[in-house]
C-alpha cells in the first residue's frame, strides 16, 4: 500500500494518469470514497494516460458502463444505484473484468467477493475541501514515478 | 402517417400512437417511481423487469384509446440509445417484433433527439438556425442546428449530468427520489442566497458544465454543519443548489444562442419541468427577438409520443432502418436532427 496526498482535483488526475500508463491488459481498479471525493475525476486521469482521446469522460451513474478507445480499452463502470450482489451478478461486469482491457469500477465495495486478486484497490478519503488521502493497494509507488 | 413509438431508456415505460409526426392519438407512460424510491435511484435491473411487465398491456391500452385498429399503423418506433442496455434491449426487442409481424416499417431512433423534438408535438415548427438545450437525469447538452440534416453538439457535461446532480443532493438531503421534482417542492420555502454553492465552469469560456463540484459542495456544507452540531436547513440549501445550477444552464445557452445566431431556442428534457428554470429560459429570451419552444411539462420528461413524433418525420423523408439495428446505450449523437 502507499498513501498519496492530492491537494486538488488536478493532483488527483495527474496520480491516475502516471498509473495508468503502467496498466497492463486485464488490470480492475476499483475505487473506494464517498459522493465528491474523487472516483470520476481518477478515471478521467486514467483515461488521459491510457491515451484515450475522447472529449467527454462522464460519470456513468446514467449507463452505469462507459467504453474508451485507448491504447488499452478503459471500461468505466459506476455501481452508484445499484443494490445488491444480485444486480450487479446479472450486469455482466464479469465480462469486463475478464478482457483484455482496463475496468474501472466506482463504489466498488459493492463488489465484495466478486473481485480477483489481482485488482488494484484505490481508497478516497476527504482530508479538506481541496485535499484528499489516497491510498492505492496492490500497486508499486514506484511505476507511478512520484 | 400513422406511427406507434415505443420508448425504454431508463425508468419510464411508454407507448404512444402519433399521427403525421405531430398529432398524438394516445400517449402513456407507466411511472415505475414506487419501484425505484427505496433505491435513491433508477435501478437497472428493476427497470428492465418492469418495463417487461409493463409494455404490453400499455401498448394495448394506447392502441384502445388511440380509438384505431392495429392494422392504421404505418410504422414501428424505438428508443434505440443512448439509455440503460437492459432497458433499451426491451423496447427494441418488441419494436422489432412488430414492424416484423405487422409487415411495417422499423425505426430506431435517437432519445435525446427526440427530446429536442417534442414541442413540435404541440404545434411548433423548428426554424434554423437554432439552438437546443436537453437536461435530463443523464444528459445535459447544448446543441446548434443549421437545418434538420445539419445539427452538432456545442457542449456537454464533463461530469455528473445536471439531473443527476439534483438526484445525488436530494440523496445527500434526504428528501426523496427522484430529486428533480423534491428540491424544487422543498426549495419553495428556503432562500436561495443562504448559500452560495460554486457555478461550475460559469467563466470557462466554452459551452460545457460540470456539475460534480455543486454536489460536493452541497456534502462539504452538510459535514460542518453536523460538525458544529446545527440544525439542516434543507429548504435554503435545496434553493440555493436549485439556484446554482439553474444560473449555469442558463448562462451557457445564452452564450450558445447568441454564438450561433438562433432566433429559436429550444428547451427539452426532464430537468425542462423545473418551472423557476422555464421562467428563466422564457425571461432570458424575450418573444420579440426570439421564439422560445419549452414542450408542456409532460412531454418533457421521457414519453413516448416524441419517439413516434420524430419518427414520423424521419419516414416521411423515405428513411427506414433494416433488421441490423440494434440498442445502443452509448448512442452518439451523429448529424441532423432526424
Amino acid at each position: 500500500m502507499f498513501e498519496f496526498r492530492s491537494h486538488s482535483p488536478e493532483e488527483t488526475a495527474e496520480l491516475a494518469s502516471r498509473l495508468a500508463a503502467n496498466l497492463q491488459p486485464g488490470d480492475v481498479l476499483a475505487l473506494y470514497g464517498d459522493l465528491g471525493s474523487g472516483k470520476t475525476c481518477f478515471v478521467q486521469g486514467c483515461a488521459r494516460g491510457l491515451g484515450v482521446k475522447d472529449r467527454y469522460i462522464v460519470s456513468p451513474s446514467f449507463v452505469l458502463v462507459r467504453e474508451y478507445r485507448g491504447q488499452l480499452p478503459l471500461y468505466h463502470i459506476d455501481l452508484y444505484r445499484l443494490n445488491s450482489g444480485l444486480e450487479i451478478g446479472l450486469l455482466g461486469i464479469e465480462e469486463y473484468i475478464d478482457s483484455d482491457g482496463v475496468t474501472a469500477i466506482e463504489w466498488a465495495e459493492k463488489l465484495e467477493g466478486f473481485l480477483p486478486d489481482r485488482t488494484i484497490k484505490v481508497e478516497f478519503k476527504f482530508l479538506d475541501e481541496t485535499s484528499r488521502k489516497i491510498n492505492i493497494y496492490n500497486f508499486s509507488k514506484e511505476k507511478t514515478m512520484l | 402517417m400513422l406511427i406507434l413509438g415505443i420508448e425504454t431508456s431508463c425508468d419510464e415505460t411508454a407507448v404512444a400512437l402519433v399521427e403525421d409526426g405531430q398529432r398524438i392519438l394516445s400517449s402513456l407512460v407507466a411511472f415505475q417511481l414506487d419501484i425505484h424510491r427505496p433505491f435513491g435511484g433508477v435501478v437497472p435491473e428493476l427497470a428492465s423487469r418492469a418495463h417487461l411487465r409493463a409494455l404490453i398491456p400499455l401498448l394495448e391500452r394506447a392502441i384502445r384509446e388511440a380509438g384505431v385498429e392495429r392494422e392504421a399503423v404505418d410504422g414501428v418506433a424505438f428508443t434505440r440509445g443512448p439509455g440503460l442496455i437492459g432497458a433499451l434491449l426491451v423496447g427494441t426487442s418488441l419494436g422489432k417484433a412488430l414492424a416484423y409481424s405487422w409487415g411495417v416499417p422499423l425505426l430506431g431512433i435517437n432519445h435525446l433527439k427526440a427530446h429536442l423534438y417534442a414541442p413540435c408535438l404541440e404545434g411548433a415548427t423548428f426554424e434554423f438556425p437554432l439552438a437546443g438545450l436537453i437536461v435530463s437525469g443523464g444528459h445535459t447538452l447544448l446543441v446548434e442546428a443549421r437545418s434538420w440534416d445539419a445539427a452538432r453538439i456545442l457542449g456537454s457535461t464533463r461530469d455528473d449530468a445536471a439531473g443527476e446532480a439534483f438526484d445525488k443532493v436530494a440523496g445527500l438531503l434526504g428528501i426523496g427520489f427522484p430529486g428533480g421534482p423534491a428540491i424544487e417542492a422543498v426549495a419553495r420555502g428556503g432562500d436561495p442566497g443562504k448559500f452560495q454553492f460554486p457555478r461550475g465552469m460559469i467563466g470557462s469560456g466554452d459551452l460545457d458544465f460540470s456539475f460534480s463540484g455543486v454536489k460536493t459542495a452541497v456534502r462539504y456544507l452538510l459535514d460542518r454543519l453536523k460538525a458544529d452540531g446545527l440544525p439542516v436547513p434543507t429548504a435554503d440549501i435545496a434553493a440555493g443548489f436549485q439556484a446554482a445550477v439553474i444560473d449555469v444552464l442558463a448562462a451557457k445557452f445564452k452564450v450558445a444562442v447568441e454564438e450561433t445566431g438562433a432566433r429559436t431556442v429550444v428547451l427539452g428534457g426532464g430537468v425542462a419541468r423545473n418551472e423557476l428554470f422555464r421562467r428563466r429560459v422564457r425571461a432570458m429570451f424575450p418573444s420579440s427577438r426570439y421564439r422560445v419552444l419549452i414542450a408542456s411539462a409532460d412531454l418533457c420528461s421521457d414519453n413516448a409520443a416524441m419517439v413516434a413524433g420524430l419518427a414520423g418525420r424521419i419516414l416521411k423523408r423515405g428513411r427506414e432502418d433494416d433488421w441490423s439495428i440494434d440498442a445502443d446505450p452509448n448512442l452518439p449523437w451523429g448529424d441532423g436532427l432526424l
